[in-house]
């Protein structure tokens, strides 16, 4: 395990290292933008909407019982902007897009094509993981806002929407306002720049470490999804504790 | 690789005392080559002999347990990469990149060292796969290609590097004995043309016969016998009369 985390953080300098080769790549690093991007946006879109009205459905009518139903909006807009949207944007898309990049790659290197850029002097860190690490670093706090925006409004409509909470838009959308600010949005958003850096490393390493055939591929993708989730969730804990320290 | 597209002088390869292992299984034991530059070297044996190991090792793919190779009397894990010296290699499978056309193959290594405008690229790839007998395939992808086809357009790509070593593994795999004669023939004609130094690990005795300068044995990760082709056929080595006359007759199986 030390080992492979090792070799992770590595090929994550190496490719820190490899900036300079942003512009030459730039055709890839388009490339998997639009990949990333229209892979996951409507279901990105969509789960953040359903998992902005969840809140609002269990923790309205609590509220409204309390007589604090005028809070539901800050309580949602905080919960979806910190956390929510950034954790479960980057589990979706560790399944989505972690695992196309491990298998593609996987793919690659079974079949002798990474060897192949090798003997072309063609250096895999450049032409394979710059641009996909690129790529996800852009998309991912990218797709985290649309998610955040699609949760407040998911938010927002249960709470007008459902009787038992009977919350108008004006007095959701107010109370997000006052609890809300920018600060919320942007630690929401430097989590899913770690989170980001985190799926393409492990998915890119799985790729390149992939012995074997048809099963070894497998078995890699299974990997990548299976640590990144892990890691995002561990890696979660540790940033919230930090951020809560620049919060005060 | 020395990144213009002018010819350079071929070179020489040089093995020594080369030792490879995986988990604890010794695949190469201790060995010993040189290659002439602009020869035609043929290192034979059969599956499993650790021929495919040691054409990693002369490309920097595999790092040696002991020993070193030498390229133009430089050690080559000393160079660090293929960047002094241009390398083509043409891989069993072909190696070509799926994800990529044709025509995309074959001018990568122009296009990623930045070595010509789009329209020269396109012209160069064009004439590389005249080269190798094949036109109007440029837009086409990996997946549509037959066996025969995929091979040279792999060695389509490697002739882009104009290499001063080429190195084929396993070049008649898989192909038909028509098809494995063309592509002997485009070999020998190419070391003719390009008088690069030329390396092929085969098990395909007419292959090895037909077109090598030199060829070596290699049995269990020990080479056996370097010689010419005639010095091989008089070998009085059991074991190389064995590996070379081998052969299935009806008369000679016991039922």
């Amino acid at each position: 395990m030390f080992h492979n985390i090792g070799e992770m953080l590595v090929l994550f300098w190496r490719t820190i290292r490899a900036w300079r080769n942003c512009w030459s790549q730039r055709r890839k690093i388009l490339d998997q933008m639009f990949e990333i991007g229209n892979a996951s946006l409507l279901m990105a879109c969509v789960l953040s909407l359903f998992l902005g009205g969840v809140i609002a459905l269990q923790s309205g009518p609590v509220l409204r019982d309390r007589g604090l139903v005028s809070l539901l909006g800050g309580l949602v807009g905080l919960s979806v902007a910190k956390e929510l949207a950034p954790v479960m944007i980057s589990v979706l898309i560790a399944g989505r897009i972690g695992s196309s990049m491990a298998a593609e790659i996987g793919s690659m290197k079974v079949y002798q094509e990474v060897d192949a850029l090798r003997t072309m002097n063609i250096n895999p860190t450049h032409y394979l993981v710059l641009p996909r690490m690129v790529g996800i670093l852009v998309m991912l706090p990218l797709l985290v806002v649309l998610a955040v925006l699609s949760g407040w409004f998911g938010g927002a409509l249960v709470a007008a929407n459902n009787a038992e909470i009977a919350l108008s838009f004006d007095g959701y959308f107010n109370n997000l306002r006052q609890v809300v600010d920018v600060n919320d949005v942007l630690s929401g958003l430097c989590k899913s720049v770690a989170f980001a850096a985190v799926i393409g490393v492990v998915s890119c390493h799985q790729g390149l470490i992939t012995q074997g055939g048809p099963r070894g591929i497998g078995r890699s993708v299974t990997k990548a999804v299976v640590n990144s989730i892990v890691l995002i969730l561990i890696l979660d804990y540790f940033l919230t504790r930090l951020l809560m320290i620049f919060d005060r | 690789m020395n990144p213009t597209l002018e010819m350079q002088p071929s070179i020489s390869l040089e093995v020594r005392g080369l030792r490879k292992s995986f988990d604890g299984q010794p695949v190469l034991r201790d060995v010993n080559l040189f290659v002439e530059p602009g020869e035609v070297f043929v290192v034979m044996g059969p599956s499993g002999s650790g021929k495919s190991v040691l054409l990693k090792h002369m490309v920097g793919l595999e790092v040696p347990d002991a020993g070193e190779i030498r390229l133009n009397g430089e050690i080559l894990h000393e160079l660090g990469s293929l960047s002094q010296y241009r390398v083509g290699m043409v891989f069993q499978s072909g190696a070509l990149l799926n994800s990529l056309t044709v025509g995309e193959n074959v001018g990568l290594y122009l296009s990623e060292h930045h070595l010509g405008s789009s329209a020269e690229i396109a012209k160069i790839v064009a004439q590389k796969l005249k080269i190798v007998g094949l036109k109007d395939i440029e837009h086409k992808f990996p997946s549509e290609l037959s066996g025969g086809m995929k091979k040279r357009v792999a060695i389509a790509r490697a002739l882009v590097i104009e290499p001063q070593l080429m190195l084929y593994d396993e070049p008649t795999a898989e192909l038909d004995p028509l098809m494995a004669v063309v592509i002997a023939r485009e070999i020998l004609r190419l070391n003719q043309t390009t008088h690069s130094t030329t390396i092929i690990v085969s098990h395909d005795r007419e292959l090895a016969f037909g077109i090598a300068d030199r060829i070596a044995i290699i049995l269990e990760g020990s080479i056996l016998v370097v010689g010419t082709p005639d010095e091989i056929r008089s070998s009085s080595n059991p074991l190389v009369q064995s590996f070379i006359t081998a052969s299935v007759s009806k008369d000679r199986i016991d039922v």
